[in-house]
């Protein structure tokens, strides 16, 4: 009746999982009897669950991103803890079988379910707004992708409790990954996750590369793009790209383990390095794309707070296409060792360094970006510099690991872990929080304190840097990575000093938490009232902040690279705004239920999947045919806003920024 | 604040204008197409919306596949002891599941005619045709299955022929998809006539039959008639 399920699959001899089972679903009633209670359970299924507003759906993405970010950094604490208790006799608190499920649900958890969110949820809500339009191309598919997501994650989450989690490191490689070797089913909670959660990932990257290529605002030719836009564009056509391979290669693991397959096997003919090129030929190009909406995230902040264009906009274009394509042809360098031979790991030894020339393009542009203009400290800068300090250094220590002979000494060493903590964290994270700062205001209409900001920035900054700095020399010593228990006393300073880096580290995520939540009490004095609070260039800073639902009450017509601030200085110069517009009713896309039921179906078809419920398999999918079709038998898909509705909002922001003129020709001396 | 003027006032009295007039030229040659998409029209209109993110999913469900061929190429010699393909492959049975498939597309774009001209009847006949002949390309492949796994040749045997199930069968499962959808498109046209998001979902239904003939002709050369050769 219920496969391979039953109470032992409940780890109730094991005090952390429990605890921490225990404490998640107490949260968890807390919060569902919290919304009942008062009675916002419509609300947040109105304007939230069946949401397919862009906007709605970028922030959900992004509080399921902190969320799980904050999920993965326990895991995090737990390992560096666990090592740095772990050395010469004693054996530290975790027992192998549960530290070997926390490195890989670590990995798992912070790429796929912390920074994927986290990325896409940005691209979401900021690329639309940036383009002059009203949403995506596909607002539903937007919802049924999202969700998706969180039922990967969701999965994830419930193999703390139900089950086990896979002890096989982020990416399940086979001959271990096999039900010879791991008969549980921990990889099986991995590749359904992950499966669900990357079908979702590829509906997004459909959905927004048809954005970018096809609903632009008049005028907004490729060239006149913000950067972050091209950005999003390269990172959602690689999504496109190499997803699939993840897909089919999840896939082929699958038919091993569930029907005896031999794609990977030690038998048969199977064969397992044809598991790791599949791999990491999607897992290389994924690095890209989180880094690539980093990289356009970073060229807004730098050329807004510096009061300059971005410097050479057209080598950053090219420089991030560039990207694109060489990011596809270097996942050799994953494992040299394999032994393909000298001219092969010559070949991605070459391309994998020459990725190094699109990044330092990059690299030179933000400098001369901020090289005479007058550059404001503010929080977002603060990553910002801070980024082009760390990941420099990381990108140093990546052309290292690049070289063959090289690698030979430093493959699968703590010196590997601390290099790709150094890009990811430097590159991906840094500018997750950077951008949280900068369009914060935008999504919620009031700033974030700065004073705990800065705070946060620099406990980070300085945590980070005590962290990783002793795990390289420790690669260097020879530390292999995943190691539970230390047998060399020598290694043990590094170790404590790292520890203490992650002690310094928590600090900044408090001071982050407490930013938050003095912002939110403080609100009405960081109010942003003219939409516009950093001096911007881009038309998401035409909006009102938060922008109401349709965006823009008329699409604008660019006319220009910067598009507002081309409209901005041609209000500031001649002290008026363009003419009122004729306003029209604006057609919407109706909320839709179909991404949640989706996802609950694809939650529920997962389950039974990993432990081998057939009957409710069937079910699951049956009953997800089913809703298909019911959905596409609707036939009102939109409703009107009336004209007058329109015509009042933006009457508002009009107002708004008629005060900006009037303040701004105070301060000028000259008569409004 | 007074002293600190905001970089735009700035940019305003410095009236500095870019010399290269970057992104100030349209693509492509001629007159903007309104609702293409192009930078100068604003939006596409949705039609053009809707085939080209159908597009750039076939694309996605192409490069899928190309990771299954890609698998069977490495273990295509892989055969453990096992049966071959030079064994196995009836061409004869191939080359009629081929002559269905293919003849299905040409009806399949049939009735994309029939739909474009609002013709309710033919449509309805030319998607069932197209739905017939799916459907008996799909029987012909599971019968060919059955006799593989009756000579003991099932994918649990060699790598070979888990990597040869896999990709002829993740293209028998899309035609199986196909088929669902074609009937639930046709149950659709016989309800709602041709709205909109009827003739949309058409247009993508159409495309996804033509992709799976695309990938047949890979296969069957790949597949049968390199593995029938060697």
């Amino acid at each position: 009746m219920f496969g391979k399920l039953s109470w032992a699959a409940v780890p109730l001899h094991e005090p952390i999982p429990m605890i921490t089972s225990v404490v998640v679903v107490l949260i968890l009633l807390g919060v569902i009897g919290w919304v009942v209670a008062k009675g916002h359970w419509r609300y947040i299924w109105d304007e939230w669950i069946t949401s397919v507003d862009h906007k709605r759906i970028g922030i959900m993405y992004i509080l399921l991103g902190v969320v799980m970010l904050i999920r993965g950094f326990a895991d995090a604490i737990m390992m560096r803890t666990q090592q740095a208790a772990a050395i010469g006799e004693s054996t530290g608190y975790l027992p192998p079988e549960h530290y070997n499920q926390i490195f890989s649900a670590h990995g798992t958890i912070m790429i796929f379910f912390g920074a994927m969110p986290l990325v896409i949820g940005l691209m979401n809500y900021v690329m639309p707004l940036q383009l002059g339009v009203r949403d995506v191309a596909f607002p539903t598919l937007n919802s049924v992708g999202f969700w998706l997501t969180a039922a990967g994650a969701l999965l994830v989450n419930v193999s703390l409790f139900v089950g086990e989690f896979a002890r096989t490191g982020w990416l399940p490689y086979p001959p271990l990954s096999e039900t010879t070797y791991t008969p549980g089913v921990g990889v099986d909670y991995y590749l359904w996750a992950v499966q669900i959660s990357g079908i979702g990932t590829l509906m997004t990257g459909v959905n927004l590369v048809t954005t970018v290529l096809k609903m632009r605002a008049p005028g907004m030719s490729y060239l006149r793009m913000p950067m972050f836009c091209w950005t999003t564009l390269a990172s959602n056509l690689l999504i496109v790209a190499v997803f699939p391979i993840l897909t089919a290669t999840l896939a082929m693991l699958t038919l091993d383990r569930y029907f005896g397959f031999h794609f990977f096997t030690n038998e048969a003919g199977g064969n397992q390095m044809m598991f790791v090129n599949l791999i990491w030929a999607w897992g290389h190009p994924e690095v890209y794309i989180l880094v690539l909406p980093a990289f356009g995230i970073f060229s807004e902040i730098f050329s807004t707070f510096s009061g300059k264009p971005l410097f050479g906009y057209r080598s950053m274009v090219a420089a991030t296409l560039f990207i694109v394509v060489v990011s596809c042809m270097v996942w050799l360098h994953h494992f040299f060792t394999m032994g393909a031979g000298p001219a092969v790991n010559t070949f991605f030894g070459i391309a994998s360094s020459v990725i190094a020339v699109g990044t330092g393009v990059k690299i030179y542009n933000w400098i001369f970006t901020m090289y005479g203009g007058r550059v404001r400290f503010e929080v977002p800068m603060l990553w910002s510099m801070g980024f082009l300090v760390t990941f420099v250094i990381g990108g140093m220590t990546g052309v290292l690991l690049a070289i063959p002979p090289a690698d030979f000494v430093t493959h699968n060493s703590m010196f590997l872990v601390a290099h790709f903590h150094n890009v990811i964290i430097g590159g991906v994270v840094f500018a997750v929080f950077a951008a949280l700062e900068y369009w914060f205001p935008k999504a919620f209409g009031f700033r974030l304190h700065p004073g705990w900001g800065k705070a946060a920035f620099w406990f980070a900054f300085v945590g980070f840097w005590v962290t990783f700095t002793p795990l390289y020399v420790l690669g260097l010593q020879g530390m292999t990575r995943r190691l539970q228990h230390i047998n060399y006393p020598e290694w043990a300073p590094m170790l404590y000093v790292s520890v203490a880096g992650v002690a310094i580290l928590v600090v900044g995520v408090v001071c982050q938490v407490i930013q938050l939540l003095v912002s939110i009490r403080d609100r009405d004095k960081l109010r942003d009232v003219t939409g516009d609070p950093w001096d911007g260039r881009s038309m998401e800073w035409a909006t009102p902040s938060p922008p109401p639902m349709f965006n823009f009450a008329v699409i604008p017509n660019v006319e220009g690279e910067e598009a507002y601030w081309g409209i901005k200085t041609r209000a500031i110069e001649t002290q008026r705004l363009g003419p009122e517009p004729v306003y029209k009713p604006i057609h919407m896309p109706l909320n839709s239920p179909v991404g949640v039921i989706t996802a609950f179906f694809a939650s529920v078809t997962g389950f039974a999947l990993i432990w081998h419920i057939w009957w409710l398999v069937i079910l699951g999918l049956v009953c997800a045919f089913a809703g298909f079709v019911w959905f596409a038998w609707r036939d009102i898909h939109e409703f009107e806003i009336p004209a007058e509705e329109v015509a009042r909002i933006d009457r508002a922001r009009r107002a708004a920024r008629r005060a900006i003129l009037e303040r701004v020709a105070r301060e000028q001396g000259k008569p409004a | 604040m007074s002293d600190i003027v905001p970089a735009s006032v700035e940019a305003v009295r410095r009236v500095r204008e870019d010399p290269h007039r970057l992104g100030h030229r349209g693509h492509g040659e001629g007159a903007p197409v309104m609702g293409a998409g192009h930078g100068e029209t604003g939006p596409a209109n949705s039609r053009i919306i809707v085939g080209y993110g159908f597009w750039i999913f076939l694309l996605s469900d192409i490069v899928m596949f190309s990771a299954f061929f890609a698998a069977y190429a490495v273990l295509m010699n892989a055969t453990a002891g096992g049966p071959t393909g030079r064994e196995l492959f009836e061409l004869p049975r191939v080359a009629i599941e081929t002559g269905c498939l293919l003849l299905s597309s040409f009806v399949c774009g049939l009735s994309f005619a029939a739909s474009v001209a609002k013709n309710r009847l033919w449509t309805q006949i030319f998607l069932l045709i197209t739905g017939l002949l799916g459907a008996t390309f799909l029987y012909l492949e599971i019968d060919e299955f059955i006799g593989f796994a009756a000579q003991g040749a099932t994918p649990q045997r060699s790598a070979f022929l888990s990597a040869f199930f896999s990709l002829v069968g993740l293209h028998g499962a899309h035609v199986f998809v196909g088929l669902l959808w074609l009937g639930t498109m046709m149950a659709q046209v016989q309800a709602k006539g041709f709205s909109r998001m009827v003739q949309h979902r058409l247009l993508c239904f159409n495309l996804f039959w033509h992709a799976l003939d695309i990938i047949w002709v890979a296969l069957f050369t790949v597949v049968y008639l390199m593995g029938a050769a060697t």
